[in-house]
């Protein structure tokens, strides 16, 4: 019996119906394949050139590099692989303050709506002395392009927007402010790790200088990520720790050879499938949201209709606590808003950021479609929200 | 084709089984350590069990286990996350701790390749300010086993707290945290058969330690993002399987003090480094010499035995080792060291390969000498 046979049939046993694609995805067994030779026969250090073992992983990763360079539409050297886009976001914008600081530019620019390792890596560097701006957002999620022009001065460094929201999956216009930033002179990064592979992301007609990367948000490993530094013209940050010197002593330590290839196959099947995937994930995304609306008239949606992510939804059931809606729907994987701050469920500062009321806030489940999302789930999915928010309404509470 | 001897388990040892079907498996799981649903809690249990057998590993409780990208990520959270302590470093460590935190002060190293103990009491009694000591376990160029122990007493005296760099010597030699007198220690999952992309770091419950990588909230506040799931699982089964392993040091110190040997046999005035000090049973620091040390590595190489001209980084670029220098062996004489490291496949066979080949070089360079 196959897995989405059981679920269709609502077996009790049954894997729930996975709609947290924002959260992370599985790994395509693509690249799986791809990077399975690499944990075992293959095993050498990519940093060993003394020896063959070394050189044949060292090629290995500077073909990932040369993928997930084409992804952005950079050059191979322009990318700095980390631990994750977490750590990516950290370099940027530490490695950018901390370099520049000295100089006279200590002010970052950000936005409220930002992932919250961007928000924490300003709030670190504002301890450091730097000064941080946090833009509003407006009720449909995107930046406001005039406030962040009078937000820029000649003591900014660095303006910090992501590309897609991983809440309300939003898109901000990344080519009208790199063209701001770039005519101001100040360094412009974008958190792309929900946007690469999903929607085209082009470094140069972008005029992004830096650009985070994550490679298990676009069906590759955990463990990997990127950020893109431009080289013409430099964007000139310092590393955030020092040690074996690698990635142009950018971010030493080992490359770990199977993640960079599996981050590359990623990247690389990601730049080939977008557009169909994409064409196929809106028409899902389109069918869930009306099939919600249809019966469930009173549901709203947050972030602009149309420019987000094709896989995202993210919408409010007045009334229903998400918790509860959660709790009902034990056949469904689906979150509250980012994994991050789930563990810890607060209320989402970025639909808060939107102007939702808390009430409202604490009624939202964010649905991620993605690869594997076929049209009997975000049937079942529809169904099973639709009677969970009805039995709720019959048992008056 | 050439046989293949691969003699550079300090760069990196080939995963073992247990932690290549333990990661392979756990690519296949879905779903984000954090996320609170019920793939998400599946995730979390395999999580918090890969962290008890890193724990145990170093005796250690799992809440006192911080996962990271790898060694060095751990060792500059060690070095710059016990902030507002002045630090000392052995002469002798790796690149990433030596270069970790701006302004620290460098404890000297014996000819044998031992931390100067009581240059580290001089240096301590020197300055009242609380301190943080970093001392490696075992070196990664020669092996030389470091008296961490004695040096922790040291540092407690003094009020200072004690990092340990144990990257080379976990999976090899006993590692409890508190026979170690240890208050922070450094692991890397694939230099003790896990895969490549994760460490950790032990933090002692007493240490406070404010995180360096911010972000989600991750691993209790001390390092943001997603969590390496399945290179983490990985780690656990490869921990779990150093205490499983039958000891195998006997084993590989004989085909190290047989390689030893053959070595010194073809080429009687080569420098073994640090061979009258307490050594890793599977590290082998020599020289030929007068001839460079990129020589000896390409001619084996070819010869299809890896060996290394010392630690595996800065792309590829062959640099004088700190460590021999610290030694006080000569320029010339550093320049012309290798390191070869064994490991749990390492057989006779490529011990005889790698004294062919390097006595075929000796030969020749001794016959274009005369």
């Amino acid at each position: 019996m196959t897995a989405s046979f059981a679920r269709a049939q609502r077996l009790p046993n049954a894997a729930p119906v996975y709609l947290d694609y924002q959260a992370t995805t599985p790994v395509d067994k693509r690249v799986l394949a791809e990077m399975l030779p690499w944990f075992t026969e293959k095993f050498g250090n990519p940093h060993s050139l003394s020896h063959a073992y070394g050189r044949e992983a060292e090629t290995a990763v500077e073909q990932a590099r040369q993928e997930v360079a084409a992804s952005i539409g950079a050059e191979p050297r322009e990318i700095v692989f980390t631990s994750g886009a977490t750590e990516a976001n950290n370099l940027a914008i530490k490695g950018a303050a901390r370099l520049h600081q000295p100089l006279g530019r200590d002010r970052i620019v950000t936005v409220a709506t930002e992932h919250k390792c961007v928000l924490e890596s300003a709030k670190a560097m504002e301890r450091e002395g730097c000064r941080v701006t946090l833009l509003p957002v407006d009720a449909a999620g995107l930046v406001d392009l005039d406030k962040l022009a009078a937000a820029i001065d000649e003591r900014t460094v660095i303006v910090s927007v992501m590309a897609a929201n991983n809440e309300i999956g939003v898109l901000q216009p990344l080519a009208e402010i790199g063209a701001l930033c770039r005519e101001r002179g100040v360094l412009f990064h974008s958190d792309a790790a929900q946007a690469v592979g999903k929607v085209p992301i082009d470094v140069e007609a972008m005029n992004i200088d830096l650009l985070s990367i994550s490679a298990h948000k676009l069906y590759g490993p955990k463990g990997v990520g990127a950020l893109y530094v431009r080289r013409r013209p430099r964007a000139r940050i310092a590393p955030l720790f020092d040690g074996g010197g690698q990635e142009r002593a950018l971010r030493s330590g080992t490359l770990p050879t199977p993640l960079c290839v599996g981050f590359g196959a990623a990247a690389r099947i990601a730049r080939a499938e977008m557009d169909e995937e994409g064409r196929r994930l809106l028409a899902l995304r389109r069918r869930f949201l009306s099939g919600l609306v249809a019966r469930l008239p009173e549901v709203r949606l947050n972030g602009d209709a149309e420019r987000r992510l094709p896989g995202n939804l993210n919408v409010t059931f007045p009334g229903v606590a998400a918790l509860d809606l959660m709790a009902a729907c034990p056949g469904i994987a689906v979150s509250t808003g980012s994994a991050c701050t789930a563990a810890s469920v607060e209320p989402s500062y970025v639909l808060r950021a939107l102007g939702l009321p808390e009430p409202l806030a604490a009624a939202t489940l964010r649905i991620g479609l993605g690869r594997y999302t076929t049209d009997s789930e975000v049937e079942f999915a529809v169904d099973a929200l639709v009677s969970a928010v009805r039995r709720r309404g019959a048992s008056g509470g | 084709m050439t046989r293949v001897a691969y003699l550079d388990w300090n760069a990196t040892a080939p995963i073992c089984p247990e932690a290549a079907a333990a990661t392979t498996d756990a690519l296949a799981l879905l779903g984000n350590a954090s996320s609170v649903h019920r793939r998400g809690r599946e995730a979390r249990r395999a999580l918090e069990a890969a962290r008890s057998e890193v724990a145990a590993l170093v005796g250690a409780r799992p809440s006192e286990i911080i996962f990271t990208s790898g060694g060095t990520e751990a060792n500059q959270l060690a070095l710059n996350g016990v902030a507002g302590r002045r630090v000392l470093v052995s002469a002798i460590e790796h690149d990433s701790v030596r270069l970790a935190a701006s302004g620290a002060e460098v404890v000297p190293a014996t000819a044998e390749g031992v931390v100067d103990l009581a240059a580290l009491d001089r240096l301590l009694a020197a300055d009242a300010r609380p301190a943080l000591v970093s001392l490696m376990l075992a070196n990664n160029e020669t092996g030389v086993i470091q008296p961490v122990a004695a040096a922790a007493r040291i540092a407690h005296g003094a009020n200072a707290l004690l990092h340990c760099d144990a990257v080379q010597g976990a999976g090899r030699l006993v590692l409890d945290h508190r026979a170690l007198g240890a208050d922070l220690i450094t692991l890397s999952a694939h230099k003790l058969g896990g895969p490549q992309g994760v460490g950790a770091l032990f933090v002692a419950e007493h240490v406070p330690l404010a995180a360096r990588q911010t972000g989600g909230g991750q691993e209790r506040g001390r390092r943001g993002g997603t969590e390496n799931l399945p290179g983490i699982i990985g780690f656990g089964a490869a921990s779990a399987a150093v205490g499983r392993r039958p000891s195998d040091g006997e084993r590989v110190r004989r085909l190290r003090d047989r390689a030893e040997a053959l070595l010194t046999a073809i080429a009687p005035d080569a420098p073994v480094y640090g061979r009258d000090a307490p050594r890793l049973d599977n590290t082998l620091a020599i020289g030929m010499r007068g001839v460079a040390a990129s020589t000896q590595v390409m001619s084996l190489d070819l010869a299809g035995v890896m060996v290394s001209a010392g630690a595996a980084c800065s792309s590829g670029k062959v640099r004088r080792s700190h460590v021999l220098e610290a030694m006080g062996v000569a320029p010339a004489a550093a320049e012309s060291a290798i390191r070869i490291s064994l490991g749990w496949t390492s057989s006779d066979a490529d011990i005889e390969q790698l004294a062919d080949a390097w006595g075929a070089l000796y030969a020749r360079t001794r016959a274009s000498a005369a």
